[in-house]
């Protein structure tokens, strides 16, 4: 038995977790087989809700590795050592999710096959075609970082190429939620409250998702963390929920201080039935109010009530996605303000949608893409964090 | 010397013949697609005025023609493309009921036009939106963006359709005023099917146009005019 050293089977479960992640991407890559052969006549989406669950894994996986860059931020621009140190990592999550994200976002489009139309053919006023310009750029300017942090000849350069990132993922997550705040006519969006909401949820999200995977990395690698930096970037994750409660409340507020918005609040918050039970029991009690409890509670706040707070920041952040994409769609637009609609195309009616099991495939493998890439480079590069010894700065 | 001759002629006439084969079926489709050589002129800007007191509720028809036109099937599940549709609406003050054909409505500034991120959505000169179907990805971000709900997404695999009125799987569709009928000079089949002549189609830049007269006489709106869209669809009696 004891011919195997605990090497062995350490790697044995690395290819083992390799082999399961790509399992899941194959399922998700059959997902979109079946679509582009049927058509979206596979999954649940229809012609009220055209943007289903592959939109809410995708946005959520965008807005994270945004977020998780935060971590780099803290580190090169604001020069705090403890950070400056888990950057590499931050980076590495960052340029995992994004190509998670979009896999899915470009595998859900009705033709991905003419994805080249989308350079060929720009134009100037599309939010989105303003984002293929962004995720691209974020791309090559996180892996710039990357080569200046990582490369001990670009040492030097790694603080204005910081910079670039810090300002590059603001203006990223800006066009994410402008894709909301520019639709002027539907009720759930068209708000200038979108972008800044967007960007605090980035932040609370890319630091949970941060956490597991800096969990996961020591845990692997057998390495203790300093209490002190545990403690630091705890309450660090504490108060970006707390930051994202604060926006959620203020863009739920203005609607409900607004008369014309009132019915669409009450679908939302009260009597829509999926939409309001995921927003309180998923978004704010299990995904904010739990967490900050696992955070903030005396005697609690341990390694595992942060990976723990940090799975229930993540599972909330879908509720509050599904709540915020699906529950705004399925609200009737109001095409006749003062008159009730009736038609055979859904006017004045809840629209319904039932996800299928090929949209969760397509998500879940664009998550398993990310997981694929950030466990072939954390394997492969050095991205454990190696910190000195803790000075408080 | 004559055998070089020879050889150049006979390259000549391959080249001739493969450019008249080449070229030939181009012209013979242009042809069949009753295509113009000239562009539409921003001179014209077409639009339709819809009586809703001459619109019957449970009247079907103009839906009925538009879909045969251009080949919808016609389905009102979920997935179906719907170009029109017949909204029944009801005051919620004094309970007045009224019905109407709602569709596309070609605005000045259509914000699908403005969201599409590969120019598939485009206006004509002429003021009709259309989508080019070999240029729409299927990101349904117009679908989202659109405040009258007009536009529908291909789910599956198509059947008997109209060479007129080209449609595609996995790309986005809606009215587009009968740009076939309308270049041939004819008025789009939905007013042409109206059983009381409640859809007036025209050039609303013409001052002399049957259309830009109503609309200057009668008490005509724009569907969710608060969004400065300036629809080329107007209705009397809304």
């Amino acid at each position: 038995m004891s011919a195997h050293s605990p090497t062995y089977f350490k790697d044995r479960l690395f290819y083992a977790l390799l082999a399961a992640g790509g399992m899941v991407v194959l399922a998700g890559l059959y997902a979109v087989y079946l679509m582009e052969h049927h058509g979206h006549i596979v999954t649940g989406m229809n012609n009220q809700i055209v943007w289903g669950m592959p939109h809410v894994f995708a946005i959520f996986l965008i807005v994270a590795a945004s977020g998780v860059l935060n971590v780099a931020s803290i580190g090169s621009v604001f020069g705090k050592a403890d950070y400056k140190a888990r950057a590499p990592l931050a980076g590495l999550l960052s340029i995992a999710m994004l190509a998670g994200g979009l896999t899915v976002l470009m595998l859900d489009l009705g033709r991905p096959d003419r994805i080249i139309v989308a350079a060929t053919n720009y134009n100037i006023t599309s939010v989105f075609a303003w984002n293929i310009v962004l995720y691209s750029g974020m791309f090559a300017t996180v892996a710039i970082y990357l080569w200046t942090m990582m490369e001990r000849r670009m040492n030097l350069w790694s603080k204005p190429a910081g910079f670039a990132v810090f300002a590059w993922r603001f203006i990223l997550t800006t066009g994410t939620g402008l894709i909301f705040a520019f639709l002027a006519a539907r009720q759930a969006y068209g708000s200038a409250l979108l972008p800044p909401l967007f960007i605090v949820i980035s932040f609370a999200w890319g630091m949970a998702v941060f956490h597991i995977a800096h969990a996961a990395l020591y845990a692997w690698n057998n390495k203790a963390l300093d209490p002190a930096i545990m403690r630091r970037m705890r309450n660090l994750l504490g108060i970006f929920i707390i930051g994202t409660l604060y926006l959620v409340a203020a863009y739920h507020l203005t609607n409900l201080y607004f008369a014309h918005q009132a019915d669409f609040e009450r679908f939302i918050l009260v009597d829509g039935g999926i939409y309001p039970q995921l927003f309180w029991w998923g978004y704010v009690l299990l995904g904010n109010i739990l967490p900050l409890l696992l955070i903030y509670a005396p005697k609690l706040g341990e390694t595992k009530c942060v990976v723990a707070a940090s799975l229930l920041v993540i599972l909330g952040g879908f509720a509050l996605l599904y709540v915020f994409i699906i529950g705004g769609q399925a609200y009737p637009l109001n095409i006749f303000p003062g008159y009730q609609a009736a038609s055979s195309f859904g006017d004045g009616q809840i629209a319904s949608y039932q996800p299928s099991l090929y949209e969760f495939l397509l998500g879940f493998g664009g998550l398993a893409i990310a997981f694929l890439i950030v466990s072939v480079g954390a394997r492969v590069l050095n991205f454990t964090p190696n910190d000195k010894p803790h000075i408080a700065d | 010397m004559n055998g070089i001759d020879i050889r150049r002629r006979g390259f000549l006439k391959t080249s001739l013949g493969a450019a008249a084969v080449a070229i030939a079926p181009g012209v013979l489709l242009f042809d069949l697609a009753h295509g113009k050589p000239e562009g539409a002129s921003g001179k014209v800007r077409w639009g339709m005025l819809i009586d809703t007191a001459q619109c019957k509720t449970g009247c079907n028809d103009c839906v009925a023609a538009c879909h045969k036109e251009n080949g919808v099937s016609g389905g009102t599940g979920p997935t179906d493309s719907q170009w029109i549709r017949k909204v029944e609406l009801k005051d919620n003050g004094s309970g007045r009921e009224l019905s109407l054909p709602m569709m596309c409505q070609h605005c000045e500034h259509p914000p699908c036009v403005d969201v599409c991120p590969t120019t598939a959505s485009f206006r004509r000169a002429d003021g009709i939106v259309l989508v080019d179907k070999h240029r729409c990805i299927g990101c349904r971000y117009c679908m989202m963006a659109c405040p009258y709900k007009a536009r529908s997404f291909v789910h599956e695999a198509l059947q008997g359709q109209n060479p007129d009125a080209p449609r595609g799987k996995g790309t986005v569709e809606a009215c587009n005023l009968c740009v076939h009928r309308v270049d041939q000079g004819m008025q789009p089949a939905c007013a042409e099917a109206c059983p009381n002549q409640a859809i007036l189609f025209g050039n609303l830049n013409d001052p002399e146009s049957e259309i830009a007269k109503k609309v200057r006489s009668v008490a005509s709106v724009q569907v969710r005019a608060d969004l400065g869209l300036n629809t080329g669809i107007r209705y009397q009696g809304l």
